[in-house]
Order: C-alpha cells, then sequence, then structure tokens
C-alpha cells in the first residue's frame, strides 16, 4: 500500500515536470496552425502562417543550412586531424590545446562575437558575408567535433592500428584515411550532428555577427517574434522543429549505437 | 609452397640505446647482429628493453644519436617503418577492426598496389598456410583469439618481408592455445625462412623458437647463445635464475671441489676460490644410497609434479636443493638421500654477477 503510494507520487511528479515543459512547446506549435490564436483552436486550423513564413524566410533557413554545413565541413577537416594529433601526442601541451579548444563552450557566445568583430570587422568583405558567421560558428562547435572523436579513440587502440598500417607500407595520409577515420565513425558522426543542430540553433554568436543580408533561422524567428503577428512566429518555431528534432533523433541513435560496441 | 623462402635480411644494430622523452633510459646501447634467416629471441621481464629494442628495428622508435640500424648493411636508422619492408605483430595484433579477415590480410598488398586477382591469389595462400579457411569474409570482432594472432601473422607475412618482427605474439592467449600455436609458429618460421626477431618474456617460446636467444635486463643485453648455451652455460646468475630453475650454491672451492656441508662436490675444474657461486640444475642430479655417496642431504618435501617429482634437500649445501627426480623413484620426506652430479653439470658463475 506505501509503495503504491510512493510510487503514485512520484508518477505524478514526473508526469507534471513532463507536462511542463511539454505543454508550453504544444502551444506555440499549435498557435502556428491557428487561425487567430487569441480566440483560439475553435477560429479553425490553417497552413497559411507556414506559408507565410516560407515565403519571407526561406532564405534565412537555407542560409542556416549553409551555414551549418560549411561550419561542419570545416570541423571535420581540422576537427578530426587535430583530434587525432591530440591523441596520439598525448603529454601536457595536448592538454592545454584540449582546454584551449573547449573554452569557447565556457565563454558567452556575445563575448566571442565580440572578439571576433574587434579583429576582423575591418576586412568588410568578410565581416558582410556569411562566411563570418561560419567562422563564429566554427570556433564555437569545434570543442563538440574534437570531444566526441577523442572519446573514440581513447575506446579503440588508434596507435596501435596506425602503427600496424605503417608496418605494411602505408604512408600517414594513407593510414589515416584507411585505418585512422573508419575505426572513428561513431564520434564522426556524433560529433557532425552536434555541430549541425547546434549551428542551426545558434543565436547569441550569430545576432552580434549577421548583417540583415546574413540573417540565420534563429535570428528570422527573433524579428519574427519582434515584429509579427504571434501566429507567423509560432508557424516559424514549427517549422524549426520540424527540421531540428529528426536531427536530434539521429544523434540520439548514432550515440546509442556508439555506446553498444 | 611458393610463400617468401629465402627473402630474408640480415639486421645489425650499432651502439642503439633509447632514452625516452621524461628522462628513463629504456635501453643502453646495444650492438647486436642477426643473421639472414636467423629466429632470433630478445627474451627478459617486463622492462628490460626487449620491445624498444625491438621497435627501433621497426622504425617504430629513433634510437638515441650514435644508434644505427643497417638492414644488409644498408642504414636504415632515419628511414620510416613503412619503408623498411618489415612484417610486424603486434602482442594486440592491430587488426582492422573496420576490415574483413582477407582484407586485412591483403592490406599491405593494396598499398603496394597490387591488382586485385593476384592479391586475392596470395591471401588464399596464406589463408590456407595459417589454418584460417573459411573465416575469409569474417569481421574481426567475430574471431577468437587464436584465430587473430593467425590473421595477424598472415597479414605481417603477406608482404613478403625481408624481416619478421613479433612482439609477445603469444602473450594474449591461454597456456593449451599458446603451447599448439607455438609449435606451429615454429614450423612457419622454419618454411619461411625470413629472418625473425621475436620479443617475449616466456622461456619455453625463447627456446623452442630460438636460434640464438638475447637475455636481456635492466635495458642490458645479459647474455647472447643459443638456447643450449644460455641454458648450459649462464654466464651470470640472472641467467642462470631466469632461464629454467636453478640451485645457486654458494661455497668455496678446494682444487676442483666445492666444499659443503653435505660433502665434497667435484666440478671437473682445477681451479681453488674462496668464495665461488656455482649453478646447478635441479635436474642434473640423481638421488643415490646415502652410504658411500659423496654428497648427501634430508628430503624436506616431495611434490609429484606428473612427469617428475621435484624434491627440496637440505643439509648438503647451505641453502636447500632442488632435485627433479623420475617420477617412478619412491622417494619420501625426511628419508636421507645421497646426490651425484656429474662435475660438468656444476657451472661456475663469476662472482657477483
Amino acid at each position: 500500500m506505501r509503495d503504491r503510494l510512493i510510487f503514485s507520487g512520484q508518477l505524478v511528479f514526473t508526469l507534471g515536470v513532463a507536462a511542463f515543459l511539454v505543454v508550453p512547446a504544444v502551444l506555440s506549435i499549435s498557435a502556428g496552425v491557428t487561425v487567430n490564436y487569441f480566440r483560439g483552436i475553435s477560429s479553425g486550423v490553417t497552413l497559411q502562417w507556414v506559408f507565410q513564413v516560407w515565403d519571407l524566410y526561406a532564405d534565412t533557413i537555407l542560409l542556416s543550412f549553409l551555414i551549418a554545413f560549411a561550419a561542419l565541413a570545416v570541423t571535420l577537416l581540422i576537427g578530426v586531424p587535430a583530434a587525432y594529433a591530440l591523441h596520439t601526442h598525448g603529454g601536457r601541451l595536448s592538454r592545454i590545446v584540449e582546454e584551449v579548444i573547449t573554452l569557447p563552450i565556457a565563454i558567452p557566445g556575445l563575448a566571442i562575437a565580440l572578439a571576433l568583430l574587434l579583429t576582423y570587422g575591418g576586412f568588410r568583405s568578410f565581416r558582410g558575408s556569411w562566411l563570418f558567421i561560419v567562422a563564429g560558428h566554427v570556433i564555437f562547435t569545434m570543442p563538440f567535433m574534437v570531444r566526441s572523436v577523442m572519446a573514440v579513440f581513447a575506446t579503440v587502440d588508434v596507435r596501435t592500428l596506425d602503427e600496424g598500417a605503417a608496418s605494411l607500407g602505408a604512408s600517414p595520409a594513407r593510414r589515416f584515411l584507411d585505418v585512422i577515420v573508419p575505426n572513428a565513425t561513431p564520434g564522426i558522426l556524433a560529433g557532425a550532428l552536434m555541430v549541425i543542430t547546434l549551428s542551426l540553433g545558434e543565436f547569441n554568436l550569430t545576432w552580434m555577427l549577421h548583417t540583415p543580408l546574413t540573417k540565420t533561422l534563429p535570428i528570422g524567428l527573433a524579428d519574427s517574434y519582434a515584429s509579427m503577428r504571434l501566429e507567423v512566429a509560432s508557424a516559424y518555431t514549427l517549422i524549426f522543429f520540424i527540421m531540428i528534432i529528426p536531427l536530434l533523433i539521429a544523434m540520439q541513435i548514432f550515440a546509442d549505437r556508439g555506446q553498444g560496441r | 609452397m611458393n610463400v617468401a623462402a629465402g627473402h630474408g635480411a640480415s639486421v645489425r644494430i650499432e651502439a642503439c640505446g633509447k632514452t625516452f622523452a621524461d628522462g628513463t633510459r629504456a635501453l643502453e646501447p646495444a650492438t647486436l647482429d642477426i643473421a639472414c634467416g636467423e629466429t632470433l629471441v630478445l627474451l627478459g621481464p617486463s622492462g628490460c628493453g626487449k620491445t624498444t629494442m625491438l621497435r627501433i628495428i621497426a622504425g617504430l622508435e629513433l634510437p638515441d644519436a650514435g644508434g644505427r640500424v643497417l638492414f644488409d648493411g644498408k642504414d636504415m636508422t632515419s628511414v620510416p617503418i613503412e619503408k623498411r619492408n618489415v612484417g610486424m605483430v603486434f602482442q594486440s595484433y592491430a587488426l582492422f577492426p573496420n576490415m574483413s579477415v582477407a582484407d586485412n590480410i591483403g592490406y599491405g598488398l593494396k598499398i603496394r598496389g597490387i591488382g586485385r586477382p593476384e592479391r586475392a591469389a596470395r591471401v588464399a595462400e596464406l589463408v590456407a598456410l595459417t589454418n584460417i579457411a573459411g573465416l575469409e569474409s569474417r569481421r574481426i570482432d567475430q574471431l577468437s583469439g587464436g584465430q587473430r594472432q593467425r590473421v595477424a601473422l598472415a597479414r605481417a607475412v603477406a608482404i613478403r618481408p625481408g624481416i619478421l618482427l613479433l612482439d609477445e605474439p603469444l602473450t594474449a592467449l591461454d597456456a593449451a592455445l599458446r603451447d599448439r600455436l607455438r609449435g606451429e609458429l615454429n614450423r612457419l618460421l622454419r618454411a619461411l625462412g625470413i629472418t625473425t626477431i621475436y620479443v617475449t618474456h616466456d622461456q619455453a617460446e625463447a627456446m623452442e623458437l630460438g636460434d640464438r636467444i638475447v637475455v636481456m635486463r635492466k635495458g642490458s643485453i645479459a647474455q647472447i647463445g643459443t638456447p643450449r648455451e644460455i641454458y648450459f652455460a649462464p654466464e651470470s646468475r640472472f641467467v642462470a635464475e631466469f632461464i629454467g630453475a636453478a640451485n645457486i650454491v654458494e661455497a668455496p672451492v678446494e682444487n676442483g671441489y666445492l666444499v659443503l656441508p653435505g660433502g665434497r662436490q667435484a666440478i671437473g675444474l682445477e681451479v681453488s676460490q674462496s668464495a665461488a657461486v656455482a649453478m646447478i640444475r635441479p635436474e642434473t642430479i640423481a638421488i643415490v644410497d646415502a652410504a658411500g655417496a659423496p654428497l648427501s642431504g634430508i628430503i624436506d618435501s616431495v611434490s609429484f609434479i606428473g612427469d617428475r617429482q621435484r624434491m627440496i634437500v637440505s643439509g648438503a649445501s647451505s641453502r636447500p636443493l632442488a632435485v627433479d627426480a623420475p617420477n617412478t623413484v619412491k622417494v619420501k620426506a625426511g628419508e636421507r638421500v645421497g646426490l651425484l652430479i656429474v662435475p660438468d653439470a656444476v657451472r661456475l658463475l663469476p662472482p657477483e654477477s
């Protein structure tokens, strides 16, 4: 009897917390498909706001993806070799480098953006291009790539694998591509999904770095909240959800698979 | 079978020492010659520098300044491992988990630009040679320890290396499998005729596989010799005790006789020393009737081992002697027995070594 009571109490509490978190999301999404939010769902269901958002902000959505994939390309090209180098060299210097790479997680995005503006703001064409935002996103997402790849290196003895491939005559570049990268795949995938989702949702840095011509999805979202009807902003949120949720699920699947190994 | 017979290169390492970045001296400068086709075993306890020496020969470590590695007289010191044409079997095998068994074995050939048909033929040849037929398309994590060991060996040999380097290749296996694979490995190495350098801490492996054994201790070479030389004529107490069982007897020698508490023992050499150190192997001591024996003692304990029995006999020497007797001899603790040792079996060791 007592166990039952405790169980029921825990269940109610858990459901309450879940509801607290889920209800706002559901309300926000439902607002995006409601004809008039202030009259409630009885006013009817429509996709007109979604289409309106698409008409107004399609370019921000496309730019967001462009930036996310560009940031991914850079973090892959630099992050994976860097993780490998940090892992194989070891020692104190590697620890320091690793900490430095990780710092941007702890530093507020605004501060990073300010530093970028102070340093590179003078290069007008760079500052005005979307590549400037890519640079910010790379700084912000790099630690996630490096860390998740290094986590895999810690479980696979890549150093011996590398020596094995070397003994068979493979050059360093060949070894990296044939042996190191394939065996780091779970970490690379996890890192890649992390980079994409973080870049798509990044606001702080981007808000400081963007120009009217280089607005990303979250910037557009803030813009629509500030200047549009609530339904439009909510429809925007809906689009964001639809794009980001599959990525998050994929990330979880890869993470689980990585652990199951 | 056309595998790689006669491909051996000779190896010379000259004054190769190794000091690691943190200042530890892993290897004192050592010089060593290995003939074409020879199987040389580096034997010693862990931390003796044997793996470091192997890695210097492989090209995975650089010797300290002044050290040189020569293959067939050619200086290879600064040549990286991928250009040395050495086959290597690692203790952990270092098999590629992202490739099948066949792809692992064929990897070195692929790197060398050998076409698919020729590669497949060569892989098939090695699969047959190492008894792993039927496993070609398996993933590495689907193999047992013994199978992995064979794949690692096949992969190392596939590239027809001039020198085959094996770093404790059997250590990760259980005892019964280790014994069986040791025999197989021995036949394979003889058939291949590749110059082989084999690192182990297991003296049975060293004895069976080595043409010569290099016994190492604390980063230095303690002795180099054939298995028989190392076993019967150790040059130091360390080697005597590391290889097989040994009784170390400290006693004065007078005119060719060890003077022991339990009697006098001829050593076959007309010398006198006030404080000699001698080695006597347990199996060279025969049990005889106590009456009239030159040396006698009392049996402390008898342990039946199966193929023989090991007795501990006290009173004969200053320290109890281990004596091996055939398993049929009737002995029991507390008995007084005579010990008969042929003079040649007593080996005087240099004073503290």
